[in-house]
């Protein structure tokens, strides 16, 4: 193997992602990735660029992921002309369909403080049943409501995630599957990352590990709260387009498939699907719109999220090892933008970006002493 | 370079039935699979793809490929290979993706598009 400067441990849309950042900033790069038996969240992705509702009560992450956002049509372009891959990035809007008042009414509550929070500037609508009906036709009678905003959008997920391989490789990054890694040692010039077989030198190290983050953590004497949560996604047949806006419940990809979601489980490390769950997503988007009632499914999975302590992601520049940096997410995909093109030119040391701050490991030991005040 | 068909019955036994495949009736045999019927027949491809039009056949014949997506008595998207012929069926290509026809507004203009 040649020499190479950034050594990332993790090949999922994170790992990617900062690896083609890095590659972009002119580093030379090795991803260490698993095998196909990892956990994968990468690849269970429902593919939604949200914002609306985000940073409720932490308006950094809402600044992030608002950033995100508008960075992603940039990170559409590189990568469109690195790999010619049609990412199919929409970015319409998306609706929060409501099923009952109460929901309503706490989604009202979270994007009123947010845009108090922008001084005004959060473009969001709440639209009554009529007014619904005419921006989602088909759209079921169980809908009480819904909140609208200008900001959403989705892509596709798998694509996204084989367009930064491509573009990656493009870009001279050394990517190795297969490999677990046993043992990280600092040494004068850097790390050391020992997997069975090989052994891998570089100045700088990122575990984008998503779940794996926090035993490798654990290998440098850092603590990284993660914890898994499941959702499980079903997969209908194909369909002629008809709703052109991504829900949080129900959306349709750009191949006419319908992808059907957004449970939330504690189930730990069990990734496989459940049958009342299936029925629960099923049942709840046949209420969104009920001319789903008797199209077919094909596919469903089960994948685990990789949810901190307070659910925002850790971007940690660790202080005992220096040259080592954590990062993990929820939302590989939202944010993958800002990962290309604000994360990874921070780790390369080019870029001073202060919105970065706020995620690092040390928050956590406040959040406990507050836990432990109440 | 046209060649015989290669899909033919082991053993030639029992009824026949008559299904109408594209307007055209064929006799089949009464036990098999549909899929299985419109190979013996040689009717070239069964379905346009969705994403890009290409034609497809039956393929794998135990419900795992998606390559037998016909349109059987009017049910879109209905796996060519899971379904015993019947006497009288009607069945066509599936061309593109189903259409769930959703009426975009009944007594009100659309705004969006």
């Amino acid at each position: 193997m040649g020499k190479t400067d950034v050594i990332v441990v993790g090949g999922g849309l994170v790992g990617m992602s900062i690896a083609y950042g890095l590659a972009l900033a002119g580093r030379r790069v090795t991803v260490l990735d698993e095998g196909d038996d990892a956990l994968r969240a990468a690849r269970g992705n429902f593919g939604l660029l949200w914002v609306q509702g985000k940073g409720y009560r932490n308006s950094p992450y809402a600044s992030w992921t608002r950033q995100s956002v508008a960075l992603w049509p940039r990170l559409n372009e590189l990568l469109h002309a690195d790999t010619g891959i049609d990412l199919h990035l929409r970015q319409p809007g998306g609706f929060q369909l409501c099923m009952d008042d109460a929901e309503l009414a706490e989604e009202t509550r979270r994007l009123n403080w947010l845009r108090d929070a922008f001084d005004g500037d959060y473009p969001f609508e709440l639209l009554d049943p009529a007014q619904l009906k005419k921006r989602l036709p088909g759209v079921g009678p169980g809908v009480v409501g819904a909140c609208y905003s200008p900001m959403d959008g989705h892509v596709n997920p798998l694509k996204l995630l084989r367009a930064l391989y491509v573009a990656c490789r493009a870009r001279g990054v050394v990517i190795v599957n297969g490999l677990s890694v046993n043992a990280i040692d600092q040494c004068v010039n850097g790390f050391e990352v020992l997997t069975a077989e090989h052994r891998f030198n570089a100045e700088y190290l990122v575990l984008a590990s998503g779940l794996g983050n926090r035993p490798l953590g654990a290998m440098l004497g850092m603590d990284v709260p993660v914890r898994p949560n499941r959702g499980q996604i079903l997969v209908t047949e194909r369909l002629q387009p008809f709703l052109h806006y991504p829900t949080t419940y129900v959306r349709q990809t750009d191949e006419g498939t319908l992808q059907l979601g957004d449970s939330l489980e504690a189930t730990g490390f069990d990734d496989r699907t459940s049958s009342p769950v299936m029925a629960e997503i099923a049942a709840r988007a046949v209420k969104c719109f009920p001319r789903l009632e008797n199209v077919r499914m094909v596919r469903a999975w089960g994948a685990l999220r990789v949810l901190s302590a307070d659910g925002y992601p850790i971007y940690e520049a660790a202080h005992d090892s220096p040259g080592a940096f954590v990062v993990t997410c929820h939302s590989g995909v939202t944010l993958a933008a800002a990962h290309v093109l604000r994360l990874a030119p921070w780790i390369a040391g080019e870029l001073d970006e202060p919105a970065i701050a706020p995620f690092n490991l040390a928050r956590f030991k406040d959040l406990r002493e507050v836990r432990y005040a109440h | 370079m046209p060649t015989d068909a290669l899909f033919r019955r082991l053993q030639q036994t029992g009824q026949q039935v008559r299904i109408e495949f594209e307007g055209r009736s064929l006799n089949v045999p009464a036990d098999v699979s549909l899929a299985a019927a419109l190979l013996l027949h040689g009717v070239g491809h069964t379905r346009e793809s969705a994403v890009n039009g290409r034609p497809g056949a039956p393929y794998c014949m135990m419900g795992v490929c998606f390559e037998c997506l016909m349109e059987v008595d009017g049910q879109a998207n209905a796996q060519a290979c899971l379904i015993e012929v019947a006497d009288g069926m009607s069945v066509r290509r599936q061309r593109g993706a189903r259409d769930l026809l959703i009426d975009p507004q009944l007594d009100e203009e659309v705004v969006d598009e």
